[in-house]
């Protein structure tokens, strides 16, 4: 409970803070994001409570700010992630990710005869909101794949 | 980026029209050297010599002149050179590819990387356009007319690509469909939501021989062995979805028969002398057809 709740308060001065992220993507989140990469301070901690969620996990990171593209690329998989931007301690700015319409380079293909899971050619998709949930077809291909077919491109194979 | 031809979906209505109205000016006049002095390279990185043949010949009618691979022994790309260095290359040389290529989207991303317009011969199981356009062709030139369409899809309708397009061209024109294959082969959900989207009457039968009657246009597609792991379960609908010409007694006076070809044997050979056979016809249309692309693509409505 005290670690918790000392882990929710722990500040950051200036930087991002990405909350609502679902706990199982924490880490694909991370790796979309890049933030191996970075030499900033990050911090982050899953399975915490959340009311949205059920179970979260939040990310924290000091001296970084995001451009919406990049942010969003994190939508296909934390659709409900929130950001706080902060400033001197403070949460200057609130926002929400959107998918974006086209998505490039995230996601794989789940057709096999594809040629982008053949060839080196980035992926691109167009993004569609239905019944069943996110739908992305396949600009080249043009089949479909759904949240339960989706598979995110990992580092090594991009 | 240029215009190019990959899917069916690339062309407008306003411009399939256009197309068909072009293909059936060069049935009257088939020889017009409208393009003298342009290359078209023709790509086919799988063999398909009926499809091959009647885009070439339709390139030398127009007056260009063709250059090309028609498999990919001894090319650089059987030493793995990927279709983009490939289609760079060739599209140094040419003033518009027309591309065969195993892979499904293979043809889109060459339209990406190409600075001259491509013309999609087949993608995989994908698209196939101009196949779809000449049907189209094939359709208005027997009923005079494209709209209000009474046809009836028989065979292969869950891997035919064929069908699958020729159903989003007509669903422009208001057509009506019946859907007749085994359990196994059915018409894929997606596409009968589409048309339930587009508020067009589809029915779905496994019977042939009740459902032609009210037929304009008896659409036939190739059952193929390999889609089946039963062989017992082939033998059986090969034949029940076998077009016999005493299947044809009460069909329509102006019914047609359409097939892509090559058929093995779901229409017998005795269909082939009776007026409503119609198959070897569309294949020649074919060859307008593809004059009316390759000349649109080159030079735009005139
Ligand atoms: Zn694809």
């Amino acid at each position: 409970m005290t670690n918790e709740k000392e882990f929710k308060v722990t500040a950051i001065k200036d930087g991002t803070v990405i909350d609502h992220v679902p706990s199982k993507q924490l880490f694909k989140v991370i790796e979309i994001l890049g933030l191996e990469n970075y030499a900033n301070q990050i911090t982050f901690g899953m399975n915490l409570e959340s009311k949205k969620l059920g179970n979260k996990a939040i990310i924290k990171i000091a001296d970084l700010f995001f451009e919406d593209d990049d942010i969003n690329r994190i939508a296909l998989i934390a659709p409900q992630a929130k950001l706080n931007i902060i400033r001197n301690y403070k949460v200057v700015e609130k926002r929400s990710v959107t998918i974006p319409e086209i998505i490039t380079g995230i996601a794989k293909c789940v057709n096999p005869h594809c040629i982008t899971n053949h060839q080196p050619v980035e992926t691109r998709f167009l993004a569609q909101s239905s019944d069943n949930g996110l739908l992305l077809t396949c600009c080249y291909c043009e089949k479909t794949t759904d949240s339960q077919t989706l598979r995110i491109i990992t580092k090594e194979e991009s | 980026m240029m215009k190019s031809l990959i899917s069916i979906h690339d062309f407008s209505k306003d411009e399939m029209l256009y197309v068909l109205q072009r293909a059936a000016e060069f049935e009257k006049n088939p020889s017009q050297s409208l393009l003298a002095g342009k290359v078209v390279g023709s790509i086919f990185f799988e063999p398909s010599t009926r499809t091959r043949l009647s885009f070439e010949t339709a390139a030398n009618r127009l007056g260009a002149r063709v250059v090309g691979f028609s498999d990919v022994k001894n090319t650089s790309v059987s030493k793995g050179e990927t279709l983009k260095d490939t289609i760079k290359m060739v599209a140094n040389y040419v003033d518009l590819i027309v591309l065969r290529h195993p892979l499904e989207g293979s043809a889109r991303y060459a339209a990406e990387v190409a600075n001259v317009p491509v013309v999609n011969a087949g993608d995989g199981a994908n698209q196939h356009p101009s196949q779809t356009l000449l049907d189209l062709y094939s359709i208005q030139k027997t009923q005079g007319r494209l709209d209000n369409i009474h046809i009836t899809m028989v065979g292969d309708l869950k891997y035919g690509r064929t069908v699958h397009s020729l159903l989003q061209a007509l669903s422009l024109f208001n057509a009506r469909f019946k859907f007749i294959a085994p359990p196994e082969l059915q018409m894929p959900a997606e596409y009968k939501t589409y048309l339930r989207g587009k508020g067009l009457a589809f029915e779905e039968h496994t019977d042939l021989i009740r459902n032609i009657g009210d037929a304009d246009i008896l659409y036939m597609t190739r059952v193929q062995q390999e889609r089946f792991q039963d062989p017992i379960e082939y033998e059986k609908v090969k034949n029940s979805y076998s077009l016999k010409k005493s299947m044809l007694a009460k069909a329509k006076p102006t019914m047609k028969i359409l097939h892509p070809l090559p058929r093995v044997n779901e229409i017998d050979a005795g269909v082939d002398d009776t007026p409503h056979a119609y198959y070897f016809e569309q294949a020649r249309n074919g060859m307008f057809t593809r004059m009316a692309i390759i000349a649109y693509l080159l030079q735009g409505a005139r």
